[in-house]
């Protein structure tokens, strides 16, 4: 089966018609989708690639590099703060989109620094302690700096924020085609995949490289990456700065496709979904990442039809759909740990971890039993 | 001596390795106590003594794990004491370590790949646009962790997780990572631990190539035998001091020595 299937991949022109029937299916997706669904459901497709690039991200710091990262929302937040405060009323300032973009990539990189340099002497549950932490202190800035000057505007949060547009193209605006409207979020959609297209392949190239190959060396022993001549320190800033980056491309998006912002949206659950979302994947690999936030930004919002769902079945709403939401949600992580430990599309290397110490173990146990017979 | 020597600090000539006067507490602990050796080019030197000598502690201080608390250490007339571990391997001291520290769930080659990070170059820029010098420099990093696997003898075995190995295997990685550095002193901890005698024959062997191809041997061992059939020269170290240090036919026979290893008070 497996080999099929590889023999399948290698045969070039069966390759390229897959590419091909998937960029068709990437094209039109929005339009399949708001014609079965509604708009409400391209929106969630827009999300759902925003959540891929912040998972992409999160993978670097703890797919490839194991340091777990718990604040990792705090990027995402100073993405979207940064370009709210720089193209909206607020201040007045009215950047433009080509210029937002890198400059929250390049502060978000050196928040990312900022917070990975006090952690670099911890490992496992400390640093995810400490990261936590931080995670939480940039919100908490974030709800606060309203007083004695008025940088964020507090809990209130930030409205008004400029819709992208690139050089006069504005994505939000209504556009039609064959005599149909679609709305912002149809052509916002194009945006994000390239996006997130350009960070899948920024992610696959890192992972095969000199500094990929680091990553996972000091994930897999530190003290023998730093004997054979790894600067961890340098190598592990890298890896904050590469995440948080990815996540302050992400979180200018989000500003801009939201035209809202506030503290609120950048609480720890989110840093959970997101490490959720890779854990659940497969940690390190990438596919495995974008199935994860696939499958973690649809599925809740799929649970929402429950409410519809009993309406139809018994005529009236039995249990309430927001709590059966939650209990179906936690349900489904807690299955898929238990049968895919190693997450849905395991890295060669993670079900190698996951599964030789199993077979290990059934052999010392095989050998024990020898040993008493 | 000449003047200009003088200003100098007194470097042996001939000295690769220099360790002078290096001391190392843990608490009230002396686990080294001004220990003080001078490893020449080319040799094989060995190091051993009884369980707690301190043998390790000194490998670790030597590789920068530990800092010295007294002493200090030169190589190649580089002050490498006070350094961090990755700056010791870049002036030319690589290791290995007792309990195998390989990157388990790499392949083989990737381990020796990784040996290589050390000697090139390319950042995150390269390996985004890949880049024709950066392309150069990955064919490069493959072409020489092959050669070494070649050397070491598991080429057979390259494209396999490393804890998959079998463990005479996994020691030859290990000396395979550390040669990817390009050292010119090699450290073994106790490179041939829990080998059986036919991997130990072929282990000798080994170092004999790698001894002949130009790189400084130090080592630890426990295996009488294989220290007093390769080395050159021997320090023994009890209770973190220098007791004897010399040819292997000498070192055996120093009361001193003998005392050591049999306890005190047994003769």
């Amino acid at each position: 089966m497996i080999e099929r299937w590889q023999k399948w991949r290698y045969d070039r022109r069966a390759a390229w018609a897959a590419y091909i029937v998937l960029a068709v299916l990437l094209a039109a997706a929005p339009f399949l989708t708001g014609a079965a669904l509604g708009h409400g459901w391209v929106r969630i497709l827009d999300f759902t690639l925003l959540y891929i690039m912040l998972a992409l991200g999160l993978n670097i710091v703890v797919g490839y590099a194991g340091l777990l990262d718990l604040g990792y929302i705090a990027f995402y937040a100073v993405g979207a703060y940064l370009y709210a405060l720089l193209a909206s009323p607020h201040f007045g300032l009215h950047l433009p989109f080509w210029a937002l973009l890198p400059i929250g990539a390049g502060i978000a990189a050196i928040f990312g620094i900022l917070l990975g340099a006090p952690t670099l002497r911890l490992r496992g549950d400390y640093l995810a302690i400490v990261t936590l932490g931080f995670g939480e202190i940039i919100r908490i800035f974030l709800n606060n700096l309203n007083a004695p000057v008025n940088i964020t505007n507090g809990p209130q949060g930030i409205n008004l924020i400029d819709p992208i547009a690139i050089g006069g193209f504005s994505f939000s605006e209504p556009r039609s085609f064959f005599g149909m409207t679609f709305p912002g979020i149809y052509i916002y959609y194009y945006l994000f995949l390239a996006l997130a297209l350009l960070i899948i392949f920024v992610s696959l190239r890192l992972q095969n490289s000199r500094i990929g190959r680091a990553w996972v060396a000091i994930r897999e022993d530190e003290v023998a990456a730093e004997a054979m001549g790894i600067n961890t320190r340098n190598i592990k800033l890298l890896a904050f700065a590469m995440g948080a980056s990815f996540a302050g491309i992400s979180g200018g998006l989000f500003a801009g496709f939201q035209g809202f912002i506030s503290p609120e949206s950048f609480h720890l659950f989110e840093s959970i979904i997101v490490l959720c979302m890779i854990v659940l994947g497969g940690m390190g690999n990438i596919a495995g990442v974008i199935l994860g936030a696939v499958l973690l930004t649809i599925f809740p919002e799929a649970l929402r039809y429950i409410g519809v769902l009993q309406d139809y079945l018994f005529g009236r709403v039995v249990v309430d759909a927001a709590d059966l939401r939650m209990l179906l949600f936690g349900l489904a992580l807690v299955l898929i740990m238990i049968f895919r430990p190693a997450g849905l599309l395991p890295s060669v290397r993670r079900r190698q971890e996951f599964g030789s110490d199993a077979s290990v173990l059934a052999q010392e146990q095989a050998s024990l039993y020898d040993a008493r017979r | 001596m000449t003047r200009g020597a003088e200003a100098k600090p007194a470097v042996n000539p001939e000295a690769l390795l220099a360790v002078s006067g290096v001391s190392r507490y843990f608490g009230g602990l002396a686990a080294l106590r001004e220990v003080s050796l001078h490893i020449r080019a080319g040799e094989i030197y060995g190091l051993i003594g009884p369980n707690g000598a301190g043998k390790t502690t000194l490998f670790n201080v030597l590789t920068g794990l530990y800092r010295a608390d007294d002493g200090s250490i030169s190589l190649r007339g580089n002050v490498i004491s006070g350094r961090k571990p990755n700056q010791v391997v870049g002036l030319g001291l690589a290791r290995t370590f007792q309990n195998i520290r390989l990157f388990a769930n790499m392949t083989a080659i990737e381990n020796v790949m990784v040996g290589r990070h050390l000697r090139t170059r390319a950042g995150i820029v390269g390996a985004i646009l890949r880049d024709r010098d950066t392309r150069a420099e990955e064919t490069a990093i493959q072409q020489r962790a092959r050669e070494l696997l070649e050397y070491v003898g598991i080429m057979k075995q390259a494209y396999m997780p490393a804890k998959q190995l079998a463990y005479g295997d996994q020691r030859r990685l290990e000396i395979a990572r550390a040669l990817a550095t390009d050292p010119v002193l090699l450290a073994l901890d106790e490179p041939a631990a829990g080998m059986n005698p036919s991997e130990t024959a072929r282990l000798q062997d080994l170092l004999q190539k790698i001894r002949a191809d130009g790189v400084t041997l130090l080592l630890i061992e426990h295996d009488v035998k294989l220290v007093m059939g390769l080395c050159d020269r021997i320090a023994v170290l009890d209770y973190g001091r220098k007791i004897a240090e010399g040819v292997p036919a000498e070192v055996k026979c120093d009361p001193r020595v003998i005392e050591a290893y049999l306890g005190g008070g047994s003769t």
